[in-house]
Parts: C-alpha cells; sequence; structure tokens
C-alpha cells in the first residue's frame, strides 16, 4: 500500500442529485481531508450512499462538482467503493480478486503475491479457491474490502460495511479498516451504528434528508454538537 | 413389433448407412449451433448492455424469431442460394453447408434472445461493480459472457434442440440426397411417407439418443461448472 498522496482533500461544491421530484442530494458543500476516517451517518434515505457515489463518480450530479487536490479530473484517482450489498463475481475468491487486479492494471506476474496478501489481511488465506458465492455474508464482506483493496486505493469508500453482519463480524471489518486507515488510507465511509462512528470517526459528517446538518470532528460531534437534529440522532431518538 | 427389433438390429449392427445419416445430422447442427453461438452471444449481449431507440421493438423483433418456421428460414435461404439469387455463384445450394447456413439462421435468434436476457439479468447484479472498477464497454461483454457462461450453455441446448429437430428448413436446401444430404430428420420424414418405418423408428431412437446424451454431457458440464465458479 502506497503512501497517502496529494489527491485530498476531496472538495464537494454545491453537490444536487434531484431525481423527478425527489430531491437526493441538496446542495452539498463539504471538504474531506486526509486523516482517519470520515463517518457518515443519518437516518435511511438520508443520503449518504448517494454522497459516497457522487464522490466515487459513479453517478450523474444534477449540479454542482467534485474535485479531488483541487483537480476536477477523477479519472486518475486512485479510489474504490464497497457497497452496502457487494456483489460477488461468479469466480472463486481469489478469481474476484484477480479481475479486480486486472482492471487496475496490475501486472498479471504480481497477482499471486498481491491475492495471497490481501486474503490475509481480510483473513480469508485459506478460501482463496472457494467460490465466492458460497462464503457467509461475513466472509463475503470481507472478501469484497479485500477486492476494493486490490485497486490499492488512495481513498476507500464503504457503504455500510457491516450492516447486517453479527459483532464477530463487525469487529473483524472494524479491524481491517483500522489497520487500512493506518496505513494512509483515507477512509470514507457510512454507517448506522453511532457506536463504530465513535470507534472509527475521526471525523463524523450527519446526513438528513439530503443535506449535511452537521460536519466535525469526532470528539465535538458527541460531545458538543450544535444542532438540534446531531443532538437527537445522537440520544437515539428518531430523526425523521 | 417386427418393424423395432428390425430398427434395434441396425442400430446394434452399426448399419453404415444408417450412421453416415446420423454423423452428418450432427456435424450439421452441431455446427450451426456453434456459428450461430459465435453470432448470437455477442449480439445478445450487445443489446443487453446498450440503449438506444427503437430498443424494446428490437428485442420484441428478436424474441419472435425465436419462432421462425424451419420452411419459411428453409425458403429464405434457397432463395438466396438458389443460381439466380444474391448468393447463387457460391454454389452451395444442395450441400450441407447449405444446410448449416439454414440452421444458423434458424438458431441464432434464438442464442441471440436468450442471451440477451440472461446477460441483462446479470448485468443488472453486476453493474454497479463493474462501473466502480472502471471497466471499459468491451471488458464488460466479455465479463459478463464469461461469468454467465453455465446459464449461456442452456441457450445453446436449446439452440441444438431446434436444429437437432428441425426438417423444413434442411429438406428444402439440402433436397434429402441419399449419402450426401440426407439426415436423420429428413431420412425419418421420407421413410415414413415411403413406408419403411423400421428404419425411420431405427433413426427416431437414434436422434433422442443423441439429444439425450448431449443434453446430459452439458448438464453435468454446467454442474461441475458451477461447483467450481459458484
Amino acid at each position: 500500500m502506497r503512501a497517502p498522496d496529494t489527491k485530498l482533500p476531496i472538495v464537494l461544491d454545491n453537490v444536487s442529485i434531484v431525481a423527478g421530484a425527489v430531491t437526493i442530494l441538496d446542495r452539498v458543500t463539504q471538504t474531506i481531508a486526509s486523516g482517519p476516517p470520515t463517518v457518515l451517518i443519518g437516518p435511511n434515505g438520508s443520503g449518504k450512499t448517494s454522497l459516497l457515489r457522487a464522490i466515487m463518480g459513479i453517478v450523474p450530479l444534477t449540479s454542482g462538482s467534485v474535485s479531488w487536490g483541487h483537480c476536477s479530473d477523477a479519472s486518475s484517482i486512485r479510489r474504490a467503493i464497497m457497497f452496502q450489498r457487494p456483489v460477488m463475481l461468479r469466480r472463486s475468491a481469489a478469481g474476484n480478486l484477480a479481475y479486480a487486479l486486472a482492471t487496475a492494471g496490475v501486472p498479471r506476474a504480481q497477482h499471486a503475491e498481491r491475492i495471497a496478501d490481501l486474503l490475509t489481511l481480510v483473513g480469508l488465506r485459506d478460501m482463496g479457491s472457494r467460490p465466492a458465492r458460497r462464503l457467509s455474508g461475513g466472509e463475503q464482506q470481507r472478501l469484497a474490502l479485500a477486492r476494493a483493496l486490490a485497486r490499492d486505493p488512495a481513498v476507500l469508500l464503504l457503504d455500510e460495511p457491516t450492516a447486517s453482519l453479527d459483532p464477530a463480524a463487525t469487529k473483524a471489518i472494524e479491524d481491517i479498516v483500522r489497520t487500512v486507515a493506518d496505513r494512509g488510507v483515507k477512509v470514507v465511509m457510512s454507517t448506522h451504528d453511532l457506536g463504530q462512528a465513535r470507534r472509527l470517526g475521526g471525523d463524523v459528517m450527519l446526513m438528513h434528508r439530503g443535506r449535511v446538518v452537521e460536519h466535525g470532528t469526532a470528539a465535538d460531534f458527541f460531545t458538543q454538537s450544535r444542532t438540534n437534529e446531531a443532538r437527537t440522532f445522537i440520544a437515539g431518538e428518531l430523526l425523521v | 413389433m417386427g418393424g423395432d427389433s428390425s430398427a434395434l438390429h441396425m442400430v446394434l449392427t452399426g448399419d453404415p448407412g444408417l450412421y453416415a445419416i446420423v454423423w452428418l445430422s450432427i456435424l450439421v447442427s452441431l455446427s450451426a449451433v456453434l456459428l450461430a453461438a459465435a453470432l448470437g452471444i455477442p449480439l445478445g449481449a450487445l443489446i443487453a448492455l446498450t440503449r438506444f431507440r427503437g430498443r424494446d421493438g428490437v428485442i420484441v423483433v428478436l424474441n419472435a424469431l425465436m419462432g421462425l418456421p424451419p420452411v419459411v428460414v428453409g425458403l429464405a435461404v434457397y432463395l438466396a442460394l438458389s443460381r439466380s439469387g444474391p448468393l447463387g455463384s457460391l454454389g452451395l445450394l444442395l450441400t450441407p453447408q447449405a444446410m448449416v447456413v439454414a440452421q444458423t439462421v434458424l438458431v441464432a435468434p434464438i442464442i441471440a434472445a436468450l442471451s440477451r436476457q440472461t446477460v441483462e439479468d446479470l448485468w443488472a447484479e453486476y453493474c454497479d461493480e463493474l462501473a466502480a472498477m472502471q471497466v471499459g464497454a468491451l471488458g464488460r461483454i466479455g465479463t459478463l459472457v464469461w461469468d454467465a457462461r453455465f446459464s449461456l450453455v442452456t441457450a445453446l441446448l436449446a439452440g441444438f434442440g431446434r436444429a437437432a429437430a428441425e426438417v423444413g428448413a434442411i429438406i428444402i436446401v439440402g433436397g434429402n440426397i441419399d449419402g450426401f444430404t440426407r439426415t436423420m430428420t429428413t431420412a425419418i420424414a421420407l421413410e415414413t411417407s415411403k413406408g419403411d418405418l423400421p428404419l425411420a423408428i431405427g433413426l427416431g431412437m437414434v436422434l433422442m439418443t443423441i439429444v439425450i446424451l448431449i443434453n446430459a454431457l452439458a448438464w453435468f458440464a454446467r454442474r461441475a461448472g458451477e461447483r467450481y465458479a459458484g
């Protein structure tokens, strides 16, 4: 894994996504800087997934722009996303990683070594030959994380990486995220789990109805939140 | 039941006339399926992955072409290959090659239509992941066809079933010439009308056996493949 590069901060400038009459993202202007993970929290439908997709550049923006290190062309930026429900290709676990390595332009001669490293990192060392779709939910999630990391990303976007996982599987994912973040990869992740936001977050962004209503360091966010929405959400009450 | 034992006798003793017919039938239908697959799978995948004006119309027509009447295909290919037709100079009429052409025309829409559906279903699953991995258009088609290969076998089998069973197209363009363009289905049609039921029944048994064997082979290949790839 390479050192952090100069493609940060990610700057979202007045980003909106509108589908028909529904505003999915509403004029989001935020800066995501290097450092520990940025955690997106907020209720269902608040726009977390769309914000990650907008950053990834796989969803057309209605207006606004996303720039990387003050450069608007993101095509060369090493970034990867893990979806909330990752889809395993109909190949072996190792085959899924080989595919990601090939699409990232890694020479075939390096595949075997990289695959072994990635499988070890996510604790699936002996499962390379297993069909990916036959792995358990937690194993598939870890394989999806390894597949995203195969792209050697400078920025790793994770959409609710532990939704529907049990505590042990959740801990396994969080440990990997921590390891990756410690190596200098900028992690931007969404979660429903406030505990997870506390455990992993360097800074926290609360989204509500397509807008970022509060963004601050995790310490400030949880102890001295400025908005009613944040206080309601932290108190565990329903933010609708 | 004398006819049965006589037909069985021909099969068991390896009657050379019968086996020449069987061999030609397999050769023509398998060649047609391979050619139709080479045309139909990429075409189906392309339609699955592209959006253009009139796409729904193309899909409806393609699906409808699955039910092309063999005699109509036979007639069209006959006209194309006849002396005065656009491809008359090739001199293919009344040859096994003409039969391959006719069955390819018959089978390609089946393989294309079923491939289109299979690839489109898989694309719905894969599109986000492939977009995230920045896979280009050709790479997408290649990935989807490869990952759908076990399902596409079913499309090939449907095509083979159609080719092996039809008589209308090849009897028109091949002419059912003894020892040259006679296949199992054209021979069954002829022998039945002549009243030589033992040969017709023998050929019918062989045809059924071959179709079952090829389907069994494809099924177990698919099962083995799925165990490996999930």
